[in-house]
């Protein structure tokens, strides 16, 4: 009997540890189902788009930034980490030709574009994908207010910009370069990045309705014709100076020649 | 026809001269003498500038309202279009874009204004280099120095007056200089100001300065100039026929009234030309003076720059004590420097009397190389001056060149010690040089260009002597007469006028001899010569 008791004793601890492996399983089973319905879903195609391109950015990433930014953006002694400076320091620093860099220097200059408009979008998606950053900004110009937009500008981008954008230069052979060549998102990418000496106006400062002002503005100032004649660069006093000093004295003085040779 | 024309011409001169006896004045001014040389007219480019500003001055009188009380633009410039600005910007937008002829109304007026005071340098260099200040012409000197620093006053408030960000920033830039002055600086630019900057009161008071006060005192001296000119008659170059006693040239009427009256007309058409082609301070773009807002480039009308230059390459120096700060790095380049230059600017006549013990009359002018000392001296000042106004350019010069902009402000400080006395010493030896070349000329005659070759195989180029009538007899010594080598002597020290090197300043005239209806006689000169 006392056997048949302990028989029946070991088959019940048997079944309750069963059962409590059925428990668990049950549980395990119910909760992955549940996370499986609930949990956030991305959008699998487009997934599969941005993996693709983040992958061809990450291939002309390390072709052509790499040796300067390193292996993985992180920065190193010669250029700076690219972790957080988001999609639109990429797309004005590459389609303003200021990077790749032709040679190490007090600033990167602008010139053409190393890459098309695909690539760029590649690089600016890899860099996106490696920590957030301020995205490409879409600019607005109808929605810009010129008189805001003259205001804002004189106030925060004429004293290193000149009063119409024809630059100026700062310390050390840095320089705010003139805006006539930048594209109104490039100038827009200037001011919510802060590329070079610039300072970064973010949201915080400015809105997007005053970003689109000063874009508006800026592009007006550099693209508008000029009441009155030759602008003369727009650098204001020196360059009438030199006009004075080379055609206008000299002109008159062969004149006095011409007279005086009619003597 | 012209019988009747004469009888009316004549009728018309005998009833001014029963009432004013002016018939003997009238005919000595119209057969006066002018000099023919071409460097006798620069100062006429300032008079006839002069006169194109009184005339676009007017015009834009018309329209411009002098006052700092706050309007909210609405006329046709777009950016600006319902920002509020003083009525003094917005009546020069008005002026721009909305009144007929507007703008190149005051782009002529500001081109005019360039060229004035650009003329006036221009020919003060001609009085210098050519000894034309030497007595007993010092006084007209001094008016002409006065006439220059009453230009630079001039331009500087009309170019204030438009009260836009950029005239507004030299506004503040004169206020500091002005306070920098110890003891009376701070209350004498409260009082010209009318209290703290900017005020409301200097653009009106500005005014009353740039269309009153001054035009009025420059017409004042620039007569007075004129008539010290009329009366003192011209100077001269050296040349055949010429002497200390007379004046070589053309009569007033008809010959040199046809020149003047043309030369006018040229110089309002360079004026206009530049006026309608090119742009000049487009205040639009500026935008309202706010003094938080300030342009990269801010800079000064040319004439300004050197002062620009002079605060831009001073190195930040103060004195602080018992509770005063004496700013020297605005005080001394804004306030001592240009007060030594204009100083000695309008000294110079004195000083160069008083070191070369000269107290003669001199009614002919020197050639720069032969008074080296002069010509040195007045390269090493203008050299002095023309790194001053390239360094209030500076940062364009930077941007543009691609130069580090403090490397600039280095290379300024040196130059402005280093380059003056170079170029004394160089303009010396070129004026040594010159000389040498002139007694060589002299003394060997002129090369003919025809070689011969001798027996002995030696090849000579003939030289032909100068012939009497090439001769300019210069009867001034050098200054340096024992730097010139020769038998013949510092009196002889002659050019040959045919030659092209070195009769630049010489007017050449194709005869020697001079009519005698040609020379004025100088017996009503009160100065005995």
């Amino acid at each position: 009997m006392t056997s048949t008791a302990a028989g029946f004793a070991a088959a019940g601890r048997r079944r309750r540890k069963l059962a409590s492996y059925a428990v668990l399983l049950t549980a395990l089973v119910v909760l992955g189902v549940t996370y499986a319905v609930l949990a956030p879903r991305g959008h699998a195609a487009s997934t599969a788009e941005e993996s693709f391109a983040v992958q061809k950015g990450r291939e002309l990433f390390q072709t052509s930034c790499a040796t300067c930014h390193g292996i993985n953006a992180q920065g190193t002694q010669e250029a700076p980490s690219l972790i957080g400076v988001g999609a639109a320091a990429v797309d004005f620093q590459v389609s303003s030709g200021r990077m790749p860099l032709a040679r190490p220097g007090p600033q990167a200059d602008r010139k053409e574009a190393k890459y098309d408009r695909a690539q760029i979008d590649q690089m600016a998606a890899y860099v996106a994908s490696l920590a957030p950053g301020p995205q490409i900004p879409q600019v607005d110009l109808a929605d810009g207010d010129l008189q805001l937009g003259g205001n804002l500008f004189r106030t925060n981008c004429a004293s290193c910009h000149n009063f119409a954008g024809s630059g100026g230069a700062l310390t050390y052979g840095k320089y705010a370069p003139r805006l006539t060549p930048a594209t109104p998102v490039q100038v827009a990418e200037a001011i919510r990045t802060g590329p070079e000496n610039m300072p970064v106006f973010g949201p915080s400062t400015f809105d997007d309705h005053q970003v689109n002002s000063i874009v508006k503005y800026v592009d007006y100032v550099t693209r508008s014709k000029n009441p009155g004649g030759l602008a003369l660069g727009k650098f204001g006093p020196v360059p009438e100076g030199l006009v004075i000093a080379v055609v206008g004295i000299p002109a008159l003085l062969a004149m006095t020649l011409w007279i005086g040779a009619r003597a | 026809m012209t019988t009747m024309t004469g009888k009316a011409i004549g009728g018309g001169a005998r009833y001014v001269d029963e009432r004013l006896t002016s018939a003997n004045f009238i005919r000595r001014s119209m057969n006066k003498v002018f000099p023919d040389h071409w460097s006798f007219m620069i100062g006429e480019i300032a008079l006839y500038s002069f006169i194109i500003l009184l005339l676009t001055g007017v015009y834009l009188m018309l329209f411009f309202d002098a006052t700092a009380r706050e309007v909210i633009y609405n006329g046709s410039y777009m950016p600006l279009k319902g920002v509020p600005m003083s009525e003094a910007y917005s009546s020069t937008l008005h002026i721009s874009f909305d009144v007929r002829g507007g703008l190149i109304m005051r782009q002529i007026h500001h081109w005019a204004a360039l060229l004035f005071v650009s003329s006036i340098v221009v020919h003060m260099m001609r009085v210098f280099f050519t000894g034309a200040f030497r007595k007993p012409r010092e006084i007209n000197w001094l008016i002409g120095v006065g006439l220059m620093v009453l230009g630079l006053l001039e331009g500087f408030a009309g170019y204030s007056l438009p009260d836009d960000l950029l005239s507004g920033t030299g506004l503040r830039i004169a206020y500091s200089v002005g306070q920098s002055v110890p003891v009376v600086g701070t209350w004498s630019t409260f009082l010209l100001f009318g209290g703290n900057f900017p005020g409301e009161s200097i653009i009106g008071r500005l005014y009353v300065v740039h269309i009153l006060l001054v035009p009025g005192i420059l017409l004042a001296l620039i007569t007075a100039h004129m008539m010290i000119l009329w009366y003192q008659k011209h100077t001269q170059f050296r040349g055949p026929g010429r002497t200390e006693e007379n004046v070589v040239g053309s009569r007033m009427y008809p010959s040199y009234a046809a020149k003047g009256g043309g030369f006018f007309f040229l110089v309002f058409g360079v004026v206009a030309a530049l006026g309608g082609l090119a742009q000049i301070n487009p205040v639009w773009m500026y935008g309202p003076f706010n003094p938080s807002q300030v342009s990269a480039g801010a800079q000064p009308d040319w004439y300004i720059g050197f002062l620009e230059g002079s605060l831009r390459l001073s190195p930040g120096w103060e004195i602080r004590a018992f509770g005063h700060t004496i700013p020297l790095n605005i005080l001394i380049p804004g306030v001592v420097l240009p007060g030594i230059m204009f100083g000695l600017l309008a000294l110079y006549p004195f000083l160069e009397a008083a070191f070369t013990k000269d107290k003669a009359q001199h009614h002919l002018l020197d050639r720069p190389r032969d008074k080296p000392v002069r010509t040195s001296l007045g390269v090493m000042s203008l050299t002095f001056y023309f790194v001053l106004w390239i360094m209030g350019a500076n940062d364009i010069a930077a941007h543009l060149f691609r130069i580090s902009l403090n490397l600039t402000t280095y290379m300024g400080q040196v130059a402005l010690f280093l380059l003056p006395p170079l170029m004394y010493a160089i303009t010396y030896r070129i004026c040594i040089g010159l000389q040498r070349s002139d007694h060589e000329v002299l003394v060997h005659g002129v090369e003919t260009g025809t070689i011969h070759r001798l027996p002995s195989g030696e090849y000579i180029e003939v030289h032909a002597p100068v012939q009497e009538s090439q001769l300019v007899l210069s009867p001034v010594e050098p200054d340096h007469p024992e730097r010139i080598e020769g038998e013949r002597g510092p009196r002889a020290l002659v050019s040959a006028a045919g030659r092209a090197v070195g009769s630049f300043f010489v007017a050449k005239k194709k005869d020697t001899s001079v009519p005698a209806d040609q020379r004025e006689r100088d017996d009503d000169t009160l100065t005995k010569r």
